[in-house]
């Protein structure tokens, strides 16, 4: 077989347009806001034998990436081997068990044979993130479940629509378990019309250009993903790179775990080597092999994003030694912190051990925390009761270009932070400040970017806070001299009376009162390179506008300021020590 | 009609156009010479020279500025301070907490008002609201004096739930007017007054921060006017593509950015109205990218949520104009994968592309057009450099065809297909994203390079019909020409339908639709007609996104209106939802006063025009089209007679643009000078 080049980028231009159709229609169809305005789902085509990734569309959630490949693999074992029943055209299965190839309950997947002349040519598969799929806390983020079934309800592979029909047994059944059901079928709706819409679209594409040739392109393109993928790879200087990350705690027991790695280039392929990382832990901060292997290739795709999300872009990716480490969950191992912390703590550990390798490409460390902060209770001026979601962003590393970004969002999302106005609206909350965490960047040649400075008080009615943020024991790390970001900081001011909690970052209902404050303080991110190096004048100005005091000028930077300009030969001497 | 001559100019980055029509005789004059950007004026004065307009003769001028836009992308903006909430400064840095690109951690920000220009004051509303902390007076003063301390001309004062209750704005407002030295002061709630803070700050900022600039602009231009003799009004273009008098337009300075692409898109409207063909996707592609954007019965879509560029959202009415990166500079190479790629990376206009002569040694799209025979290889005798075809054909050897293993000529096809399949995608996502399928749409296409891909891409989409407008090259000026009065009103309701008040919504469209006929009444301009056009943006309760549905009238029944909305659900996504109800948003109106301003027949003057095809035939040249060597007849676009009807391949070469008719297709024209390509129609 040899198709011409030009067919093969054109149908990989067709591929990519149909999976970019599915996330808009995802998307604009969809109800919960995580979804339609945050973009937490992500869709694709996955391949009839394997469920290997064929194509995924680009507006889809990073820490997507690579697990609707695992779970369409899972399923179709699962489909051989009778445990799963077998297809029939216009049936979607229904799937959101994290040990399946997945990540924590509330993403629930969906999956779709297409078929060509009664044979399944490829899988649509689709991950959108649910509101509530039940458990202990609504949202399903509870900071001290230590099982499973703590966290939610928890879906095999069960064919939800079947031949185009809803099954409304099954539809019941989870509706009954799960909080605000009643707007649940216009989700499942839209997550079902994004892969029809797939379907029509693809069956445009097998149309103009035939089947067999269209399968053969897959294939093609699938080995020359993986030689783009090893080109780039050569950058990366042979050798065992290393880097440890370190997530605070895992909510329950108040110890760091470790992700130890060991990044080896050996020829054209990549070894990222977890052996040595922390046993599985009690608390919700494992990760299941599916974000694990993800998290690795976003951090990648961080790093390159030229390559297209392909399963041949991973092949010469190998992660290895992740057995018996918290990065491998197994039932019944709580994992609701695997897509949102866990994966960002993972992308920290391949930047770390990159940057120093590929120093052009790589940023020092970003935030990389969803800052998670919920807040639940009854408001009684409104009657009703209700779960408020802050997510925050932080600082981004400096890097070869300029300073870091701040206020980024998380490494592994792509979701805008909801504006302040609007939480007022909805909730009994009013917000003190809303402002820049001053201070909060790494020092760095070039700095990194500031976190986030808010303080919101309880209005009326009585709450519990909770909180699943991370970095609160060590800042996002600096990278090539540079300094690490400035720590999570959280407080909560409950009668007067300042409570910090134990695990820093993490903790579950806080009850909290009228007049009560939570105040968070997000991570800056990591400097990059000698801070000592830093343009004088750069300095300054931050110092002008108020970013860093004088006295940081001085320590972090050895800049002296004398009537706000910098003091050439105060600081000349000072940087000389 | 206007009884004196009219005159529509419109300010490109490269061009100045300038169309020019009298009532009287029915003539038509063209303008066309550079722009000057340092002081847009002299461009325009330079324009008016050349048509040889006699502007004491002149009833109306209607003008399209880049000023606006171009001072917020290169952010060449006029000193401006930001007094807001007491503790709320840092919205305009912090921003949504986004990042400029999905993959890659590397992005670079910087605020409209940098961080010691942003000064706070105690005060604070609740969202309901009532009043938590009151203005503190004398607070507000200090800020302002500091801030003209530190040289600022403009202010903008951002308080947070202005939008409920302005009373707090409004009050400094009142003080700002006795102590600000100049009228450059925005109240955030004045432009925009919907909740999310970061959007309407950020509109404010570009309002006040682009007013004294734009004020300037406009009263030296009516300065050069009236020393020309000009009595009459000048009016300039607004981003939805309606006009608004000079003296006013710097106080909604905002409202000018995009004006230019909202020009072209109403010249479309009105070539598609009067050819018959309402409903069109307008394609303009220029060196760097192409602009999209859809028509739906002869109405531009207007969004008042278009983000200009990254994390700089100018909420107010424009023409939804979307910018696909690709022009006719995008550079083509082979990937590390062997693989075809083209752009995003672009030439851009220095060093451009090879055929430009100006250094440019990477294969682009024009260069692959140019190879094709598509664009006249006699060009390159005019460009500095001794750029040959050979140059072309070599470079396109060894950077494509060899890794590639095809000839350069089947380079420089691949080229142009992978361009279109990737522009088709893109136009395809536009046009979905507004709802639309593009398959029952017509192509209007224009600008420089549009012409010349536009049947391909219409193939592509299943676009049956490509639509060329007589003068593609001007068609932003002939949008001032004929550009409506329109002002546009939006009220949020934000209820859910079953206990909506039917009376009360139909009087909130009214009472838009009766403000909006006085505004126009206002406007020292002739109208033939006033149309209104009502709207509601509705979503099943939960939902986010809006769908708009649109009312034949103010008043509506409940169970109807239930059932149009589910209706364009439906369309949209074919699903439905009878168990949830539907909620209404928004209700808006849009007034739009008609100008009967020109008789686009006397664009292409038919006195210019031969009896037969033959005689508009110039030459031949051999052009390629899939793999194969067409001589291919060069048609002068103007002499062709008005009811000609032939098969592809053809090239229609003018001197604004080169349409391109592949085999296959056929070409028919019409009495107004557009050229039709029926894709697929040949006999």
């Amino acid at each position: 077989m040899s198709i011409d080049p030009i067919t093969l980028s054109v149908i990989q231009a067709g591929l990519q347009q149909v999976c970019d159709e599915m996330d808009l229609t995802f998307s604009r169809a969809a109800f919960s806001p995580v979804i339609a305005e945050a973009n937490d789902r992500s869709d694709g085509i996955y391949s009839a034998t394997d469920g290997a990734l064929i194509a995924q569309g680009n507006m889809g959630l990073p820490v997507f990436v690579g697990t609707m490949q695992y779970s369409t693999r899972v399923l179709i074992e699962g489909i051989a081997e009778g445990l799963v029943a077998a297809p029939k055209p216009g049936d979607i299965y229904i799937v959101n068990d994290p040990y399946l190839g997945g990540t924590h309950l509330m993403d629930v997947r969906f999956a779709m044979p297409y078929y060509r002349d009664g044979e399944i040519f490829c899988w649509l598969s689709n991950t959108g993130h649910w509101p509530d799929t039940g458990g202990a806390v609504p949202g399903g983020f509870s900071a001290s479940a230590t099982s499973v079934e703590q966290e939610g309800l928890r879906l095999p592979p069960v064919r939800l629509f079947k031949e185009g029909e809803l099954d409304w047994e099954i539809y019941r059944i989870i509706c009954s378990n799960i909080r605000v059901a009643d707007q649940r079928i216009g989700d499942v709706q839209a997550q079902a019309a994004a892969l029809k819409v797939g379907a029509a679209r693809l069956d445009e594409l097998l149309g103009r250009y035939g089947d067999s040739t269209v399968a053969d392109a897959i294939t093609e393109l699938r080995g020359r993903a993986a030689q783009q993928m090893r080109t780039y790879l050569e950058e990366i200087p042979e050798g065992t790179h290393r880097a440890s990350a370190w997530i605070d705690s895992d909510g329950v027991v108040d110890e760091p775990l470790e992700i130890r790695l060991a990044v080896t280039r050996d020829g054209t392929d990549v070894t990222f080597d977890l052996a040595g990382s922390s046993a599985p832990c009690m608390g919700p901060m494992n990760s299941v092999l599916a974000t694990t292997l993800s998290s690795v290739y976003l951090a990648m795709r961080h790093i390159f994003p030229e390559v297209p999300i392909s399963a041949g872009a991973f092949e010469p990716l190998h992660v290895t030694g992740y057995e018996g480490t918290f990065l491998d969950a197994q039932y019944p191992r709580p994992v609701s912190g695997c897509a949102a912390e866990v994966s960002q703590r993972i992308a920290e550990a391949v930047f770390a051990a990159l940057a120093p390798a590929l120093p052009d490409r790589v940023t020092a460390a970003p935030a990389g925390s969803s800052g998670n902060f919920a807040l639940g209770g009854h408001d009684p001026e409104k009657k009703r009761d209700f779960v408020m979601y802050q997510i925050s962003g932080g600082g981004y590393g400096g890097n070869a270009d300029h300073d870091g970004l701040s206020n980024g969002c998380s490494t592994i999302g792509i979701s805008k932070a909801p504006p302040v106005e609007i939480m007022e609206a909805q909730f009994p909350v009013l917000y003190h400040h809303y402002a820049l965490h001053e201070g909060s960047g790494g020092a760095g040649l070039h700095r990194g970017g500031f976190g986030l400075d808010y303080a919101v008080e309880l209005r009326r009615g009585q709450a519990t806070a909770s909180f699943v943020m991370d970095h609160g024991r060590t800042g996002p790390q600096g990278a090539l001299g540079g300094a690490d970001g400035t720590v999570n900081k959280v407080r909560v001011i409950r009668g007067g009376e300042v409570h910090v909690p134990p695990h820093l970052s993490k903790e579950q209902d806080i009850p909290l009162s009228p007049g009560d404050i939570v105040h968070v303080r997000t991570p800056g991110g990591g400097g990059y390179g000698d801070p000592l190096q830093r343009d004088p004048e750069a300095v300054a100005e931050d110092v002008r506008l108020g970013r860093y005091t004088e006295a940081a000028a001085r320590e972090a930077f050895g800049v002296v300021l004398a009537g706000g300009q910098p003091d050439l030969a105060a600081s000349k001497a000072l940087r000389a020590g | 009609m206007e009884s004196g001559q009219v005159i529509g100019c419109d300010v490109g980055g490269t061009f100045t156009d300038l169309i020019l029509m009298d009532p009287a005789t029915g003539e038509v004059r063209i303008a066309k010479v550079p722009s000057t950007l340092d002081d847009q004026s002299r461009g325009v004065m330079n324009a008016v020279a050349e048509a040889e307009a006699s502007l004491p003769d002149t009833a109306l001028i209607v003008h399209g500025t880049t000023t606006t836009t171009n001072a917020v992308l290169e952010r060449k903006l006029a000193r401006t301070g930001i007094i807001t909430t007491k503790g709320f400064r840092d919205v305009l840095e912090l921003g949504r907490r986004t990042r400029p690109q999905a993959y890659g951690m590397k992005g670079d920000f910087k605020p409209l008002i940098p961080r010691d220009l942003r000064l706070e004051v105690p005060e604070r509303m609740d969202a309901e609201g009532r009043v938590i902390t009151p203005l503190d007076e004398d607070a507000l003063r200090a800020a302002a004096q500091q801030l003209l301390e530190l040289g600022c001309t403009a202010l903008v004062v951002h308080f947070l739930h202005a939008y409920r209750n302005p009373a707090h704005e409004l009050r400094a407002g009142e003080i700002l007017r006795e102590i600000w030295p100049n009228p450059y002061v925005t109240l955030g709630h004045a432009l925009l007054s919907e909740s999310r803070e970061y959007e309407r700050g950020v509109t404010a900022a570009v309002n006040a921060s682009v007013q004294p600039i734009l004020d300037l602009y406009v009263q030296n231009l009516a300065g050069s006017l009236e020393s020309g003799g000009y009595g009459g009004e000048l009016l300039v273009m607004n981003g939805n593509g309606g006009m608004v008098s000079a003296r006013r337009v710097a106080e909604e300075a905002a409202r000018t950015v995009m004006s230019g692409p909202a020009s072209g898109v109403m010249a479309a409207a009105f070539t598609g109205r009067a050819a018959g063909i309402p409903d069109l996707l307008t394609y303009d592609m220029g060196g760097t990218s192409t602009d999209v954007a859809l028509i739906r019965d002869a109405q531009p879509a207007v969004s008042n949520e278009i983000e200009v560029e990254y994390a700089m959202p100018i909420h107010v009415p424009m023409v939804d104009v979307r910018t696909v990166g690709a022009g006719g500079g995008s550079i083509a190479r082979v990937n590390a994968a062997g693989l075809l790629e083209v752009g995003p990376e672009s030439a851009g206009a220095t060093p451009g592309p090879i055929c430009y002569g100006r250094g440019g040694t990477e294969p682009t799209i024009s260069d692959a057009n140019l190879l094709l025979g598509r664009l006249d290889p006699a060009r390159l005798k005019s460009v500095e450099g001794g750029v040959t075809l050979q140059t072309v054909r070599e470079i396109f050897a060894k950077k494509l065809g060899e890794p590639l293993g095809l000839s350069p000529e089947e380079a420089a096809e691949a080229v142009i297909q992978l361009a279109n399949v990737k522009m088709a995608g893109a136009i395809r996502m536009v046009s979905v994203s507004l709802g639309a399928d593009p398959r029952d749409f017509a192509l209007f296409a224009f600008g420089g390079a549009g012409p010349l891909h536009a049947a391909s891409l219409a193939r592509e989409l299943g676009v049956p019909t490509v639509l060329t407008p007589a003068r593609p090259g001007i068609t932003n000026a002939l949008g001032c020409l004929v550009a409506d009065l329109r002002h546009d009103f939006t009220n949020t309701v934000g209820q859910p339908l079953d206990t909506l008040d039917m009376g009360e919504l139909a009087d909130t469209l009214t009472a838009q639709a009766e403000e909006g006929r006085a505004l126009i009444a206002r406007e020292k301009v002739e109208i033939t007609d006033v149309q209104v056009l009502h709207s509601l943006d509705m979503q099943f309760i939960g939902q986010t996104h809006l769908l708009r549905v649109t009312l034949e009238g103010p008043e509506i029944s409940r169970d109807a209106l239930q059932a149009a909305f589910e209706e364009v659900y439906w369309n949209r996504f074919q699903v439905r939802l009878p168990a949830i109800r539907a909620a209404v948003v928004n209700a808006n109106t849009s007034i739009i006063g008609t100008r009967n301003s020109l008789d686009p027949a006397r664009l292409i003057p038919a006195e210019h025009r031969k009896p037969t095809l033959a005689e508009a035939l110039r030459a031949t040249r051999p052009v390629i089209f899939d793999g194969q060597t067409y001589e291919t007849p060069l048609y002068q676009r103007d002499l062709l007679p008005a009811d000609a009807t032939f098969d592809g391949p053809a090239i229609l070469e003018q001197m604004d643009t080169t349409i391109l008719v592949p085999p296959g297709d056929r070409v028919t024209t019409d009495a107004i000078g557009n050229i039709l390509i029926h894709v697929g129609a040949a006999e």
